[in-house]
């Protein structure tokens, strides 16, 4: 690591840290309904959406009414999905002529949008039309994080309600959400993007005719280059801002079109933790108590900075297997990354978008070394946390939470509190849910594949490699993280299925039990800290957190990532 | 109540589909045409009425008199610049080795007085269509093409420093050399007298 990459580093850290509180404050008052003046003018459109849709604004849910609500609508959104990938080839704005995407892909690619995953199965550039790009997955970038944010903000309000039956009205949430936050954010981040030349066009794909042609396996000779373009930066924009992850191209935010500079690099790497970032700030204001945030926002930090150091010193220091061949290797580990960026950038990303549940990347994790590769795969192990998605990611930092004050009330005695709510059977049920079944998923899944043909199949790697391909594929969607040792060979019937139930699982299966706490919490009163109360805000109860964090996901996934990257980082020459 | 929360639904669906599926991605289409017309539609780069490449996509060089760019593990050929990918070999690949090693071998034979290879001019690049290489590696070409063309090692190394790009605002990223203008230079540095 040379002075850039530290400056880089700094400024990243010190522009992310800026924007928490303005942001976090913002968002605040969108959810609470007093957006500030300078985007009233968004409030017409919000009525009429309302109109269209027959919504009460003021008309509250209970948390069954909220969870179905959520769940018809990501059924709808998933159809639609599909149905256009299906359809795509009668559909407008497919200049290219890609024919309909086949039934277990499509079920993948619906279900990992809607789900706010976008594990990409399929090679976009040479898969997808516009309409299917535009209308499907766009879409569901937009609606899957504001999903995730309503559900986040479902439950702070089962914090700072009182004896109440309700925990808000999921259309206002979810339209909110999109309207005020996703929608504006994005609109000028694409516009940013296009400057530095992220491709925004709905033209056929330009044929160039090269320097010097090439030739092909076969024989023939390649004179001429067809560019693949698109309406990329609109997708790209939210595919960040949103936790998404999915690229608009195969290579995602490693392909030139989709991240040409190390400018737009910048950007779309802040836009990933921005909104994550910021909801701890928004959590804070919620509960009137930012300390609160800011010690879950700490707690994430820490451990976000131990994998950051990991993966950059890996990367930064090239491929010892590749010593005795006379490179010069002070560049880093450069197999699978991009000039513009270099090794530092790549580290960064990789950690930015799999401890976010982001998912995109600009550089291949699959030919990142063992331990790099293991930071980015822990990351998401532990249950998409450290950030997290939108909403996703806070929500289940709280349920961690429940069980450190839990912990804590045990080894002293007492009755666990958190922000003023006695924590019962109940919610320590629901929040153990949230925490063992993405975990249980990831590794039954694993065995599954690695014991059946099918799995074993589409292993690209050699040796423990080949493992950690199906472990992290496994990791990142029942996690809804979307990135990929993309060597796996996934676009088979039995990945696209598996893969797809994952995610289905490691989505519902934790927002569900997110909402049963957000319900119960609301219903209870709000009892006085007394001298007996673990206070939640000091370095303490950090510690605490990350401790519970940290033993959940190396007590759960030791003996998994034993197997794979640890025996293969013990195979590098010294 | 539950048929009323499918109609809420179906309702929202579309019309969520239409502001962000369509409204938005077309207004921005709109505005990015009028204010960034080259960067929004690919950044095509054209000479004499026929487009050559996009300057942000790199081409596959084997010939000595070119500067070559980053390997590519696009298919069926590299730098297919409709079906980008990466090699996805792990660090312990024996097929990475084999590649790297071949590569180098490549170079030597082209130039037998090739010292240093940096290594960002013989591992494959993440989307296999990086346009650029390092300063490093562009360096290390040019007595080879130097060679080939019959120009002065100097002129090249000219040529080569008036295309380097920096760190962007003197901070961002890594300097760097785009291969396909460089290599355009070159050819219409030939042409003149």
């Amino acid at each position: 690591m040379n002075m850039f990459d530290w400056l880089q580093l700094i400024l990243y850290v010190g522009a992310l840290g800026a924007c928490v509180r303005p942001l976090g404050a913002f968002m605040a008052r969108i959810y609470e309904g007093r957006p500030p003046r300078f985007i009233g003018f968004t409030r017409p459109i919000e009525r009429l959406i309302y109109r269209l849709a027959r919504v009460e604004e003021t008309t509250e849910m209970d948390w069954r009414q909220y969870s179905a609500s959520l769940l018809v609508f990501s059924v709808l959104g998933t159809l639609v999905v599909y149905g256009l990938q299906r359809l795509q080839a009668f559909l407008p704005l497919d200049p290219e002529g890609l024919s309909a995407v086949s039934p277990d892909s499509s079920f993948n690619t619906a279900v990992s949008f809607a789900t706010n995953t976008n594990w990409q199965g399929y090679g976009g550039e040479s898969t997808m039309s516009y309409l299917t790009q535009m209308l499907g997955l766009t879409v569901q970038n937009f609606v899957s994080a504001a999903s995730g944010m309503a559900v986040l903000v479902a439950l702070i309000r089962g914090f700072t309600r009182h004896t109440a039956a309700t925990i808000g009205n999921f259309w206002v949430d979810l339209t909110r959400g999109t309207l005020y936050v996703l929608l504006p954010l994005s609109f000028v981040l694409a516009l940013a993007l296009v400057s530095q030349g992220v491709v925004q066009t709905f033209s056929a794909y330009p044929e160039a005719t090269l320097l010097e042609a090439t030739t092909a396996p076969d024989g023939t000779i390649i004179a001429t280059q067809k560019v693949a373009v698109g309406p990329a930066a609109s997708q790209v924009a939210i595919k960040q801002l949103g936790t998404n992850g999915g690229g608009f191209f195969n290579a995602n935010s490693a392909h030139p079109l989709e991240n040409p500079t190390p400018l737009s690099n910048f950007l779309q790497v802040l836009a990933i933790l921005l909104i994550p970032a910021a909801l701890c700030a928004t959590f804070g204001e919620m509960i009137g108590d930012r300390r609160q945030g800011r010690a879950l926002l700490a707690a994430m930090a820490i451990i976000f900075a131990a994998m950051l150091a990991l993966a950059l010193y890996t990367e930064c220091r090239g491929n010892p297997a590749l010593n005795d061949l006379g490179l010069d290797q002070s560049a880093g580990n450069m197999e699978g990354k991009e000039v513009r960026f270099g090794s530092a950038n790549s580290a960064l990303w990789a950690v930015v978008t799999t401890a976010a549940s982001n998912g995109s990347v600009n550089a291949m994790h699959d030919s990142f070394a063992p331990l790099g590769g293991l930071a980015a795969m822990w990351l998401m192990q532990l249950g998409e946390v450290v950030f997290g998605g939108v909403g996703s990611g806070l929500y289940g930092m709280i349920a961690f939470a429940l069980i450190a004050v839990f912990i804590s009330g045990l080894m002293v005695g007492r009755t666990p509190e958190y922000l003023g709510k006695k924590i019962g059977a109940f919610e320590m049920k629901m929040a153990s849910l949230v925490v063992l079944l993405p975990c249980a998923t990831v590794l039954v899944g694993t065995a599954l594949a690695v014991g059946l043909p099918q799995g074993r199949a589409g292993v690209a790697n050699p040796g423990p490699h080949g493992f950690s391909e199906v472990l992290y594929a496994f990791s990142s969607a029942s996690n809804n993280n979307g990135s990929a040792f993309a060597g796996l060979s996934a676009n088979t019937p039995f990945y696209n299925g598996t893969l797809g139930l994952a995610m289905l699982i490691g989505r519902f299966g934790v927002m569900v039990p997110i909402l049963a706490i957000a319900g119960s919490l609301a219903a209870k009163k709000h009892v006085p800290s007394g001298a007996g109360t673990l206070p939640t805000h000091t370095p303490l109860f950090v510690f605490l957190l990350v401790s519970v964090v940290v033993v959940v996901g190396a007590l759960s996934f030791f003996p998994a990532l034993a197997l794979g990257p640890i025996v293969e980082h013990l195979m590098l020459p010294a | 109540m539950m048929k009323d929360t499918f109609k809420t639904a179906a309702i929202l669906v579309a019309t969520f589909t239409f502001l962000t599926g369509l409204v938005y991605p077309i207004a921005v289409t709109v505005i990015a045409r009028v204010a960034f017309p080259s960067a929004s539609s690919g950044s095509l780069v054209v000479r004499d009425g026929k487009t050559i490449g996009s300057s942000l996509i790199g081409q596959s060089f084997t010939k000595a008199e070119y500067f070559h760019g980053r390997p590519s593990a696009t298919s069926p050929v590299p730098c297919n610049a409709s079906s980008s990918s990466g090699s996805n070999l792990g660090q312990l690949n024996p097929a990475l080795r084999e590649a790297v090693a071949g590569r180098v071998d490549f170079l030597r034979q082209m130039d037998p007085n090739l010292t240093v290879v940096p290594v960002d001019l013989v591992t494959a690049s993440a989307s296999g269509l990086d346009p650029h290489i390092s300063p490093a590696s562009a360096n290390a070409q040019v007595a080879r093409v130097a060679k080939a063309r019959g120009k002065s090692e100097d002129e090249l190394r000219k040529l080569v420093a008036l295309h380097a790009e920096g760190r962007q605002f003197g901070l961002l990223g890594e300097p760097r050399v785009n291969v396909l203008l460089l290599n355009l230079a070159l050819d219409e540095a030939k042409l003149q007298p």
